[in-house]
């Protein structure tokens, strides 16, 4: 079956372009191809830092025939509708045949027949157009050409278009077009240094073998491999090991057409300097990997990956290379030197010129948020708060050092090290770099209570501030990656088993600062500060409940069961009074606590309060998730679940019809039966039972406490009829039903409970 | 006299280097220009490139431009940098199909044999948001090391380049000391004699390293350059205002557009300083680079309403046809007359 070969050669494709450039065009043109009725085996593109290849094997030699029967006009119809149709089907007259239709008559007929386009005329076509419209992420014009508008663009010029079909059959031909003056043709050039020469290539299998004598590996997947190889036999036998690093191996590929991998040396004297900024440094500006010694430590070695064999074996490229990396240790060595003369204490009045938003100050304001709240919040997580303020203080002054401004990427990295060499304590050290940590979801949770503190009120300061001026994601854009710093505050609280009341949190790290504007926007002036701070943190806390949603649902629980438990209900069962027993409950109105975390406050929530805030602290969630889903794992859950959405279906109609709601308690006078007054004695018992165990959060408890309603619900709904015809017993019925509605309530909506 | 050493070998003298690619670029049709008589930061910025650049006409040149960097200064402490350094500028357009090729060939011409180094073509796009520029291009590398910059020109002053115009910038400091194998600047060899004669660039400009990081730094006399800013700014606009083309009147030509340009440099050089001095806010830093790329924009469109931007003969002959310059292509307006 026939192939075709294509190649764009250009001058150097960017690296980073590279694999996306080759799959558009093996797209593009498949696509194309696809839609003109052209099936294909197979399709493989590759990128070298001069070309795009792309090989289609087993295509047809020629599309297929079409056979088309068209209708006509009757015989005998005006000569104007027949010269439109011969007009139209592009035939004479005389090509036409006559078909005869008892009931309508003769009529004419135009059969066309079109015989398939030979594939090269159809890609003559296509590629040219491929190439016109091709998606580089930035292009360009270049030439004289780019005199006219509309010239061609590609992503540096474009040198060269090979493009040959091989039917099998006859010698292989050019598949002839031009674009913007450049002809196609079947001639390519090898390696820019070691064989510029033309190469006239046939085939496929010539092209990569002539490339490859012409000192070009065309996959770039191989130049990998050999990199990787080579660097690995390189370093091993000199008794080393590369630091690996698969997004500098993929780069390197893509800078080179031949891979010659050399070994360099640098001054010990500079393994002074971090390891990191070592790695840096190296990696960055020189695109070199670094290497370790036996004892594991950074040796003063790196490999580095040339794109021609040279003459010389590589020495001058090597010496070469050493000189640059030499000079850009020095300047690493003067930046690390300069750097640890100035206290980062020192640092802070410097963050006073650097803006962290428009609208939300600089950065020295930020890092004074952050150091009030970590202080703040540093008691209930066990942290010192004097530490935790310290932490916090100094935790961006390295962004004012040279190092981390030649290399942003080693923020809190070098904070730490200069804070641990000024001889901070090691907890303020330590926290300095993992305040900015959990980053992704793969990312190590920081433990030490000092870095637990940072870490949050950075993250909760980022979250606060950046909601309180509308600044919140949509959709997929997240410029300020608050999904991340939300599942960075949830990765802290659940990981370390911490429990904060986000509530408190936020309101805390408003410092009494003015409200922000999107809530007082359209608002009464007059409305309470409290109430606006309310709404501001229920949206927010909404945004951690979508978080923690995603977050346990990529750990496997239940998604209905996290709904189920986030519209839970503080109120008490069957009007049994709040928070009967306990602590009395807040009115509600004024939200910030006086304490991180109340005992028993969130359970037995004030009427006032929105049900998202009663579940502000992501541990009791997640656990009472967990007791949820234990409970349904055994028959009676499973059956009181069951039951309760009945009864809660029964109300809905009910309730709906009556234009009433039934909470309230039952009148024991008015039940007729037995069932009746065992099912509220039941309810009785167990919701006591279960708010007990809430109080000390055994939501274990609770859940058993409710599954052993299940004797007393089946017996009542076996025996009991709800709509009795007398309306006293119906509503005093419908009252129990509303007890238990209630009383599961109060752990979890069960109507939200799927199956 | 026959065995006196080759003192302009670019291997052996700073000179020499200078001298070796102006030739090899003479040699390819440049003109030869010499260094714009204003202090700028880039070569970019000597109107031979910058205006030079816009509009339909042919034109190739090279030249040595002073850079001043004044943040750069290490008061002459740094091996690797300075406040004032040389760049070797060439600029041809449109650029020629074998740019490329031109330019491995002038590394040849300085020494630097490709069968023996590693040349390096790494993706470097490049942005003034001073001169509102870009153009898209390479880091040129030789043996890891970066020897010059490689830019195919699509925008300059906001105006598209039609056609597109090929820069290379040659670090020649950095190159020399490659080529001399010397491990700081001040090491450099200037006229490539021995003994006593030898001048190294040491010699030449340590003592001016030292003054002007002073300056640049610590004295400059700030309120003087904010003035000199506002001067400069206020000058360019007169100057543009005075060149314009009477109202109705038979010359569709600017007449002021190189002389409003110099202002555009100053007030560039002046923001630098400022810059360096610390002066400038965060936030009022980009709303500097904004006036003075406003400035770069309109001497722009008012070097395309001038011959050598472009206008034909009989465009200012037949001033009737003439369309306004200032959004029309150069050749569109070629075509048109």
């Amino acid at each position: 079956m026939p192939d075709l070969l294509l190649e764009l050669l250009s001058e150097e494709i960017p690296a980073r372009m590279q694999a996306r450039a080759a799959d558009d065009l093996r797209r593009l043109v498949t696509d194309a191809l696809v839609a003109q009725g052209f099936l294909y085996e197979g399709a493989v593109a590759f990128a070298t830092p001069r070309r795009l290849a792309l090989h289609i094997a087993g295509l047809p030699p020629k599309g297929q025939d079409l056979r088309e029967e068209r209708k006509g006009p009757r015989v005998g119809a005006p000569e104007a509708a027949l010269a439109g149709f011969l007009k139209s089907t592009g035939l004479t007259r005389e090509q036409l045949t006559v078909q005869s239709d008892p009931k309508k008559g003769d009529s004419y007929v135009a059969v066309i027949e079109r015989p398939g386009r030979p594939t090269p005329a159809v890609l003559a076509e296509i590629v040219p157009a491929v190439i016109r419209s091709f998606p580089w992420p930035k292009s360009m014009r270049w030439g004289a050409a780019s005199a006219q508008p509309g010239s061609l663009r590609w992503v540096r010029p474009l040198q060269s278009i090979l493009c040959v079909f091989d039917n099998d059959i006859e010698t292989p031909q050019i598949v002839p077009f031009e674009v913007d003056g450049l002809a196609s043709g079947d001639v390519t050039r090898g390696h820019r240094f070691m064989a510029p020469g033309a190469i006239r290539v046939r085939r496929f299998e010539d092209y990569v073998a002539a490339l490859e004598a012409a000192y070009v590996v065309l996959d770039p997947a191989r130049r990998r491999d050999m990199v990787a190889h080579d660097a690995r036999d390189l370093a091993f036998a000199q008794g080393y090991e590369v630091v690996e690093d698969e997004g500098l191996l993929e780069e390197v590929a893509g800078l080179v057409e031949w891979p010659v991998v050399l070994m360099g040396s640098f001054d010990a004297s500079f393994l002074a300097i971090p390891p990191e900024a070592i790695r840096a440094t190296i990696r960055a500006n020189q695109k070199c990997f670094v290497l370790r010694g036996p004892d594991g430590a950074l040796a003063n070695r790196f490999i580095l990956t040339a794109n021609i064999a040279a003459h010389d074996g590589g020495e001058a490229i090597v010496a070469g290379n050493e000189r640059v990396v030499r000079a850009r240790l020095s300047d690493a060595k003067f930046f690390w030197d300069g750097d640890l003369k100035v206290p980062l204490a020192d640092r802070l009045e410097k963050l006073r010129s650097i803006v962290y938003h428009e609208k939300l100050g600089t950065q020295f304001e930020r890092v004074e948020r952050i150091a009030a709240l970590a202080r703040e919040l540093a008691p209930a997580l066990g942290a010192d708060p004097d530490l935790a303020e310290r932490a916090a203080r100094l935790a961006k002054a390295d962004l004012v050092t040279e190092m981390v401004g030649e290399f942003p990427e080693l923020q809190g990295l070098m904070g730490r090290t200069y804070a641990a060499a000024q001889g901070e304590h090691a907890s303020v050290a330590a926290a300095i770099e993992e305040h900015y940590k959990p980053v992704g979801p793969s990312d190590r949770v920081p433990t030490d209570p000092v870095s637990v503190a940072v870490a949050l009120a950075d993250k909760l300061d980022t979250l606060v501030e950046f909601w309180a001026i509308g600044e919140t994601p949509t959709g997929s854009k997240d410029p300020y990656a608050l999904r991340r710093a939300a599942l960075g505050v949830i990765r802290l609280v659940l990981e370390n088993g911490l429990r904060l009341s986000l509530h408190h949190a936020f309101s805390r790290a408003r410092l009494g600062r003015p409200l922000p504007a999107l809530d007082t926007a359209g608002q009464d002036p007059a409305t309470a500060p409290a109430a606006r701070l309310g709404s501001f943190a229920s949206d927010l806390l909404s945004f951690f409940h979508d978080r923690l949603k995603v977050y346990l649902r990529d750990r496997g629980a239940r998604h209905d069961l996290i709904d189920a438990v986030l519209g839970a209900r503080t109120l008490s069962p069957g009007g049994r009074g709040q928070g009967e027993g306990d602590a009395p409950s807040p009115d509600g109105a004024e939200p910030p606590h006086p304490d991180p975390l109340p005992p028993g406050e969130r359970e037995r929530g004030a009427p006032g309060r929105s049900v998202e805030l009663a579940n502000d602290d992501l541990l009791t969630v997640v656990r009472r998730v967990e007791a949820l889903s234990r409970l349904l794992e055994t028959e009676d859950g499973r059956n009181l679940v069951a039951a309760t959405k009945r009864a809660a279906n029964i109300l809905r109609i009910e309730e709906a019809k009556d234009g009433r709601t039934y909470d309230g308690a039952p009148d024991p006078a008015g039940f007729a039966l037995a069932e009746e007054r065992a099912f509220a004695g039941a309810l009785d018992e167990a919701s006591r039972t279960a708010a007990d165990a809430l109080a000390r959060e055994d939501f274990e408890g609770a859940m058993r406490a409710l599954a052993e309603l299940r004797p007393a619900v089946d017996a009542f709904f076996e025996a009991v009829t709800v709509n009795d015809a007398d309306p006293a017993l119906r509503a005093n019925r419908l009252t129990l039903l509303a007890g238990l509605r209630a009383a599961t309530r109060a752990v979890a909506d069960f109507a939200k409970i799927e199956g | 006299m026959a065995s006196e050493p080759d003192t302009s070998s670019p291997a052996r003298s700073f000179q020499g280097l200078i001298l070796t690619l102006q030739r090899y670029w003479a040699a390819r049709g440049c003109v030869i220009l010499q260094p714009y008589d204003m202090e700028v930061g880039a070569g970019t910025f000597h109107p031979a490139t910058t205006l030079r650049a816009l509009g339909p006409r042919p034109w190739r040149a090279a030249y040595v431009q002073p850079s001043r960097r004044p943040k750069d200064g290490r008061y002459g402490e740094n091996p690797n940098r300075l406040q004032h350094y040389y760049q070797f500028q060439v600029i041809l357009k449109p650029n020629p199909p074998d740019l490329q090729e031109l330019y491995l060939g002038s590394l040849d011409a300085i020494g630097i044999d490709t069968g023996l180094h590693d040349i390096r073509f790494v993706e470097d796009d490049w942005e003034s948001p001073t001169l509102g520029a870009w153009g898209l291009g390479w880091e040129c590398w030789c043996d890891g090391m970066e020897v010059s910059q490689f830019t195919y020109f699509q925008q300059v002053a906001g105006f598209e380049c039609a056609p597109v115009a090929g820069e290379l910038t040659y670090g020649l400091e950095r190159l020399a000391m490659y080529l001399q194998g010397v491990e700081s600047i001040y090491d450099l060899n200037f006229n490539g004699l021995d003994g006593p004669d030898r001048v190294t660039y040491r010699d030449v400009f340590l003592q001016a390293e030292e003054e002007y990081s002073r300056h640049n730094f610590e004295v400059a006399d700030t309120a003087m350059l904010f003035r000199q800013f506002r001067d400069a700014e206020g000058a360019c606009r007169t100057y543009l205002a005075a060149g314009e083309p009477a109202e109705g009147g038979n010359d569709p030509r600017h007449r002021m557009a190189q002389p409003a340009y110099d202002q555009c440099i100053k007030a560039s050089h002046v923001f630098n300083l400022l810059d360096a001095r610390g002066v400038i806010s965060v936030t009022e830093r980009q709303s500097y680079i904004l006036r003075v790329r406003d400035l770069a924009k309109a001497c722009g469109a008012a070097w395309l309403k001038t011959e050598a931007g472009g206008l034909t003969w009989q465009e200012i002959e037949a001033p009737g046809l003439a369309r306004n310059g200032a959004e029309a292509g150069g050749l569109a307006r070629e075509k048109a007359a």
